[in-house]
């Protein structure tokens, strides 16, 4: 447990209660604005606000400073209400330079708050950003409540004493800035000040520095006359339990050690470098103390072969990447399900196709998980719904890939990977182990023999005497794992193996309905479009709509129930950021006339878009 | 400790019929490794053969150990996975020209740079067998076959150049059938620690016949092989001749003639550095006698140890991984 909120800023200025406002950080990528909106939100959470964050950076080289390209943001929403997107349109934004003006002004609220870092707004930067003439001078920003601090020159001026260089105190100019919207909004400073002194621990100047510009930007806000009013945003009333913040990657890298730990076996991952997905790969190098081996392979191919090496020796594998790496995966998980063998894919799918947009969220990898291999290849596909979903959902991946024997994919997607939101910490002791039996007896043992309910095959670790096998890619004797070519087998195989799958179904707890049992639309949502789809349902039930919503977790096979749940409504739709990947396999499963809403843009949906389209069908 | 019947070659032979084509130099290289392995003193269940694909990766099903044929390719990337989550178990990864060295040529070089601790026998007849008589990556310039009517116009790779640039710790040569040599090197590769990688000359007798013929035929094989042996002068030729070094340059010299005697020759040494063992492997037909034997055998870290290290050295300093603990680190809140 930590700091309790600080009353809001000391003073005579005014406080004003607000409900809920969403701010963009926007700046050079040089600039630190992702370290910046990283501690505001921590400093929030803290507060006891619900949150959701999503951070929108360029492409991995750094961009010419000062340019477009170059842009770096991160947006929070927060508020004393459940939070479920980081919000359609920022209610302030901060702009570091011209650039970050330019770019991101077009997103900002009709009238809304702007704070503007006037000592960057020189000529060659307004040059590099493409402004003709100056906006601050030139009256385009009129409309909006325009904030002007010179924070390079403050920062300089904080900061002369301090024995730093000249580009030492520019990179401090991002805490002064913090300083000040922590102050605005009433938080503490001491969660990133804990931060600052680990961060920096064996550099006292930087630290040093650091603080005092983070102290200068928050005692700026107070005695500066430049803001009026400042905002306090009230708890939120939240489950109570213990509380941390976590993004999506974070979430997934830990549900594997769970996962790990809670199968009692040892746990290896094969992956290779890939955006948006490397994260999971560096948090877990991080953790060898769990007896957790990461393999960065020579190549995405090697990263899932390895995987199933490891799975053939008995091991908890699973492999992480995106879009084109999972593409060059394919054929080795073919392998996986051929041999039957355990592995977890996990897809941070990033927009395509080919190389596509790789910082750009998407969701249209569904399909190329669903089929995406040669022959007749069903693997259990499920997806995860928000940032902290990600940590349960990769539990149950591995669940279900010990269960049934069988390659299982998961997918996430760059916009929950990246965003951060509060996660009640589950209680480690009630999280139910993961079952996994190895066979050791040698009497009438046949490596294709199945269990009658789940119809795995044993799983048996080299090593066991008297067990001795071989096992390939080439089509097997249904009992006995030899190569078999008979065609009669062939067919009872494929059966099988599609049987297998569509088995796990038995495991799905019911469909849960947010909304009335049955009524005029039924939105139907997979993935990292919960929040927004949620909150536009439930706005338009306020207004009175009869529409309904559920979110599937299980999409290859779809819930049992679905079906049934599908005739009870006279529409039903299906937003995705993709050009209809679920809503084809709804129509083909069950005769149904699905709608489709469609994004494709490498953003999440705003919920003001869904309540709108949603909207037009009832 | 319970101690362990000595296994046989016939504990080795699956209930599998091997299904090579008669005549296969695969089926002598399969007997040597049954009659090899008993020696090791490891148990059978120990034993894990993978493949990829082609006629050589077929050699798993008819191992009575535990195998996996998997797929174009990817077999040293797989064993790798098994090797570091089960450093237990003895790996060999049987593969082909094409397998090694086309489709999979990068596994099997980042294999090596890593010295996986894997035993790695490349079956080398100059052709694709399985799809039926393609030029493969060993061919030579100019070979003629299905795919390359006019000729193959591209240079072929010398794999053990291959396996010393990606700094093989073991890397030696043999062939199909001298069951003798053959069981001396695979005995050598089972005992080094590290990537264990021996270039084995088969002859596929039905899509290119003979393509060893002039170094591997009884009538030739004195004369066309030098038979690398650690600490000893290059000779060949019954000790006739031997390799002398020129500068960079080897050059065959006879005993006797010009004023050469045994101190002018060449004395292998297989610790010594790559590119030495480079300018042996560069030795072939038809101006110098092909070199068979141990080119190069030197300790470097083996990779799933430094792997074991860092695990142990984690626990060591953090202790066991305390999942609980992993949740609640860093800031955390209550609300009540």
């Amino acid at each position: 447990m930590d700091t309790q909120p600080r009353p809001s800023a000391p003073g005579n200025k005014a406080v004003q209660e607000i409900p809920a406002v969403t701010i963009r950080f926007a700046g050079d990528s040089g600039d630190g604005m992702q370290l910046t909106g990283l501690e505001f939100t921590r400093a929030t959470a803290i507060a006891g606000n619900d949150l959701q964050t999503f951070p929108d950076y360029p492409a991995e080289i750094r961009a010419p400073a000062g340019t477009l390209p170059g842009v770096s943001g991160f947006q929070i929403h927060f508020s004393s209400e459940p939070v479920f997107t980081p919000g359609d349109q920022p209610d302030v934004l901060v702009a570091m330079n011209p650039a970050a003006l330019k770019t991101n002004l077009k997103d900002l609220v009709p009238g809304g708050t702007l704070i503007v870092n006037t000592g960057a707004f020189i000529d060659t930067n307004l040059q590099k950003a493409g402004y003709t003439s100056n906006p601050l001078t030139d009256g385009s920003l009129a409309s909006y409540k325009t904030h002007e601090v010179d924070i390079t020159r403050l920062t300089e001026l904080a900061l002369k004493d301090s024995g730093l260089n000249a580009k030492e105190i520019g990179r401090a100019k991002n805490m002064f800035a913090l300083g000040m919207m922590l102050w605005m909004y009433g938080r503490p400073t001491e969660p990133t000040m804990r931060y600052l002194k680990e961060k920096f621990a064996s550099k006292p100047d930087i630290l040093a520095g650091n603080e005092k510009a983070l102290q200068a930007g928050y005692n700026y806000g107070e005695t500066a006359e430049l803001f009026g009013v400042t905002y306090q945003v009230k708890r939120a009333a939240i489950t109570p339990g213990t509380y941390r913040n976590i993004t999506g990657n974070e979430a997934t890298a830990w549900g594997i050690l769970a996962a790990t730990k809670l199968s009692g076996l040892s746990g290896f991952l094969g992956s290779y470098p890939i955006t948006p997905a490397s994260d999971i790969l560096h948090e877990l190098s991080k953790h060898k103390h769990f007896g957790f081996t990461s393999f960065q392979a020579e190549d995405e191919i090697a990263a899932m072969c390895a995987a199933v090496g490891a799975a053939f020796g008995g091991t908890l594998a699973f492999t992480t990447s995106s879009g084109p790496g999972i593409a060059l995966k394919q054929e080795a998980i073919g392998l996986a399900l051929m041999t039957e063998l355990p592995v977890v894919i996990i897809n941070v799918q990033r927009g395509g196709p080919s190389t596509g947009l790789p910082t750009k969220t998407e969701q249209a990898d569904l399909l190329q998980a669903v089929y995406g291999r040669n022959g007749e290849s069903p693997v259990p596909v499920i997806a995860a719904s928000s940032p902290s979903d990600c940590f349960d959902a990769t539990i149950e991946a591995a669940r279900i890939a010990v269960k049934y024997m069988t390659p299982v994919f998961l997918l996430t997607d760059g916009y929950i990977a990246n965003g951060q939101e509060p996660w009640l910490i589950p209680d480690v002791k009630r999280l139910p182990p993961i079952e996994v039996r190895f066979r050791s007896d040698p009497n009438n043992f046949f490596v294709y023999q199945r269990d009658p309910k789940s119809l795995a095959r044993d799983w048996v670790r080299p090593g066991t005497p008297g067990l001795e096998h071989r096992i390939g890619g080439l089509e097997k004797d249904k009992l006995t794992g030899g190569v078999s070519y008979d065609p009669d087998n062939h067919d009872a195989m494929v059966r099988l193996r599609a049987e297998k799958v569509e088995r796990i179904a038995q495991d799905i707890p019911p469909t849960k309905l947010h909304g009335g049992d049955e009524g005029d639309v039924l939105v139907v949502g997979w993935g990292g479009t919960h929040g927004a789809i949620y909150t536009a349902v439930t706005q338009l039930r306020a207004r009175g709509k009869a529409v309904s919503s559920v979110h599937l977790r299980h999409l290859n096979p779809l819930p049992p129930d679905l079906g049934g749940i599908l005739k009870r409504f006279k529409t039903v739709v299906v937003p995705e950021l993709n050009l209809g990947q679920l809503q084809k396999i709804l129509r083909s499963t069950y005769l149904v006339d699905a709608k489709s809403i469609n994004k494709v843009q490498g953003k999440p949906f705003k919920v003001s878009e869904l309540v709108s389209r949603i909207g037009e069908l009832c | 400790m319970t101690t362990i019947a000595k296994l046989t070659k016939k504990d080795f032979q699956s209930d599998a019929d091997p299904r090579w084509c008669p005549g296969c130099g695969d089926y002598s290289i399969l007997a040597q490794v049954q009659t090899v392995l008993p020696e090791l003193g490891i148990p059978r269940e120990n034993f894990v053969f993978v493949s990829g694909i082609g006629c050589s990766s077929r050699f798993p099903y008819y191992m009575n150990t535990y195998g996996f044929h998997t797929i174009h390719g990817r077999a040293p990337a797989i064993a790798t996975g098994l090797k570091m989550s089960r450093p237990d178990l003895s790996v060999w990864v049987v593969t082909g020209d094409g397998d090694a060295l086309s489709i999979g040529g990068n596994h099997f070089i980042h294999m090596m740079r890593r010295n996986v601790d894997l035993k790695v026998l490349l079956f080398n007849n100059r052709i694709y067998g399985l799809t039926k008589g393609q030029y493969s990556p060993t061919s030579e310039l100019g070979k003629k076959t299905k795919s390359t009517p006019a000729g193959s116009i591209d240079a072929p790779f010398n794999p053990l150049h291959v396996a010393l640039g990606a700094n093989a710790s073991f890397v030696a040569r043999s062939y199909d059938v001298d069951p003798k040599h053959l069981q001396g090197v695979l005995l050598r590769a089972a005992k080094h620690k590290g990537t264990a990688f021996i270039e084995i000359m088969q002859n596929c007798n039905v899509f290119n016949d003979g393509a060893w013929e002039h170094i591997t035929d009884k009538s030739v094989k004195d004369d066309m092989q030098l038979r690398l042996e650690h600490g000893k002068p290059m000779l060949f030729a019954k000790g006739k001749k031997g390799i002398r070094l020129n500068g960079f340059t080897p050059e065959v010299v006879t005993l006797g003639e010009n004023g050469v005697t045994e101190k002018d020759i060449f004395v292998h040494d297989e610790k010594a550095a790559p590119s030495l063992a480079m300018l042996i492997a560069e030795l072939m037909a038809p101006h110098f006698p092909t070199p068979i034997g141990v080119f190069r055998a030197v300790d470097r870290p083996v990779h799933h140890e430094l792997d074991q290290a860092q695990l142990a050295a984690a626990r060591e300093k953090k202790g066991e991984g305390d999942l609980e603990k992993l949740l609640h680190s860093g800031d955390t809140w209550t609300i009540s």
